[in-house]
């Protein structure tokens, strides 16, 4: 069966919108409803009928219909923008995020250097909005934003480097073919610190300071309402789904198993949506860090960790 | 010697085994919760057994009892005398005002005052809190008969006392002559 050209643009273009919408989603309701039952309550039972199936899609509804206010003495443009800037990343980012073999929204030869670079400019909308806020809370939460950035970008680029270096491709495809199941215990280090600077750079409890609610209210989105902060809460769990996509690809062999040429797919999604998990599982059982605590964890834990892994990589592949 | 990272492990398993258990919110519109029998819900009224002694309404810590009464003359039986006795005209709590302390119930000496465990009386007017007697009497009907007694507890105090006062009555008419000579002799050295 042949396919127009335009005709599978748009149709590759239509799924990665449509994973991008309904996997944050997914994820959020997961959220919900794990963590209450992990507090021993039962979280939404309302919405939609069945056990709150429908929570989120009311709170976009609510988020919609609330009005949207720019602080007289904001930076009115930066101010509008920043959600964008902190959303539209991760929607480039899943493009070139490789499901199945072949099944992909665009294949980069360099698709790893892409993904973390256009995965840092994500960060950039929580600059922006603490900048533009014209609020001492936002603008902390702002430069905190910043020095957790500056110091878990380092460890996860290593750490990305250290399998890009075994696999010796940029290609994400290449990396996931290159895998092997032994990569597990071999990359094990860097997995762990992919995972946890990934999770610190999308300010996941318990990496929240910049967000620290009891101290500075919202952090960087303490300004924002209706629909500028529905799409801030939208890019946190849209990062989610990259973060454990990208960690699944490079480090757990993505569409790697048993029935992969049939099932490809749905074990790249399972093995995002257990990380997404884990990624709440953490959530609920961790305190927040003290901004010291997360300067020491990235500097005196994660990097030299990440550079002990490059090493080790390093050794392995010249001896292989 | 303690492996590192053994607390972080630890915080992980509490937290997965408190999932696997049921949590233990209730639906509560949709499922009514079950109360002790003496859960502090709102107080009912015996409007027969009350003589206006005003004990309620003058313990009560935020005043929210209002009794308001009048004097009725009982016409004198044959060879006695006339008697008043006090009629009740008005009982209310204002529950707006009530902290639940139910002191007014612990010191009603003709357990005229009940706890009753109903709870859902919510008004959108705070006047329709006060709560006259009709409709305290009403509650009487939601108040649950109290518990059994906990195993090897004490018997309650007045079942003893009425078992005395009952043993002594009985001598009393065995030995009348008895009885009041010992009275007399007590009575005497005064």
């Amino acid at each position: 069966m042949n396919i127009p050209d335009w005709l599978e643009v748009v149709l590759r273009i239509v799924l990665v919108l449509g994973a991008f919408l309904v996997l944050p989603l997914l994820v959020g309701q997961t959220e919900h409803k794990a963590m209450a039952h992990m507090q021993s309550r039962l979280g939404p039972m309302y919405a939609g009928g069945f056990h709150g199936w429908a929570q989120l899609v009311a709170d976009g509804v609510k988020f919609a219909q609330k009005e949207d206010i720019v602080p007289a003495a904001a930076d009115r443009a930066v101010f509008k923008l920043a959600p964008a800037v902190a959303l539209i990343p991760y929607l480039v980012v899943l493009v070139a995020i490789p499901v199945g073999p072949g099944l992909v929204g665009q294949e980069l030869d360099a698709g790893l250097f892409f993904v973390l670079a256009v995965m840092a400019v994500g960060v950039l909308g929580a600059l922006m909005a603490g900048w533009a806020s014209a609020n001492k809370f936002s603008l902390l939460g702002g430069l905190r934003t910043a020095a957790q950035l500056m110091a878990y970008e380092l460890p996860f680029i290593l750490a990305a480097a250290s399998v890009a270096m075994a696999a010796g491709t940029l290609s994400l495809s290449g990396i996931v073919d290159a895998w092997e199941p032994w990569w597990l215990l071999w990359q094990l280090p860097g997995a762990v610190v992919f995972f946890i600077a990934g999770l610190a750079e999308l300010q996941r409890p318990p990496f929240d300071m910049p967000v620290a609610d009891s101290e500075i209210i919202f952090g960087a989105f303490t300004e924002y309402s209706g629909l500028r902060f529905a799409l801030f809460l939208l890019a946190e769990y849209a990062g989610i789904v990259v973060l454990c996509a990208l960690t699944t690809v490079l480090f757990l062999g993505g569409w790697h198993g048993p029935y992969d040429n049939e099932l490809g797919w749905l074990w790249t999604l399972l093995k995002t949506m257990v990380l997404a998990f884990v990624v709440i599982w953490l959530r609920v059982s961790y305190p927040r860090l003290r901004e010291d605590q997360l300067q020491r964890l990235a500097w005196q834990g994660l990097v030299p960790v990440a550079l002990a892994q490059l090493a080790l990589t390093g050794i392995v592949a010249v001896a292989r | 010697m303690r492996l590192p990272g053994t607390g972080l492990a630890k915080g992980l398993v509490v937290t997965m085994r408190t999932m696997t258990k049921r949590s233990v919110t209730d639906q509560y519109p949709d499922v009514k919760p079950e109360l002790p029998p003496r859960s502090r819900g709102v107080i009912a009224l015996v409007e027969e057994n009350c003589t206006v002694c005003m004990l309620c309404a003058r313990e009560c810590p935020d005043w929210c009892i209002y009794i308001d009464s009048h004097k009725e003359t009982i016409p004198a039986p044959e060879g006695g005398r006339e008697r008043q006795r006090n009629v009740l005209d008005r009982f209310a709590i204002d529950f707006s005002l009530c902290m639940y302390c139910g002191i007014c119930i612990e010191v009603c000496p003709f357990d005229a005052l009940f706890w009753s465990p109903e709870f859902e009386y919510a008004e959108f007017d705070i006047r329709n809190m006060t709560h006259e007697k009709d409709r305290l009497r009403d509650w009487m009907a939601t108040v649950p008969p109290p518990p059994a007694a906990d195993p090897h507890a004490d018997r309650p105090k007045e079942l003893d006392a009425a078992r005395k006062a009952g043993e002594k009555a009985g001598e009393k008419a065995v030995a009348p002559d008895q009885a009041t000579g010992g009275q007399a002799a007590q009575d005497a050295p005064s």
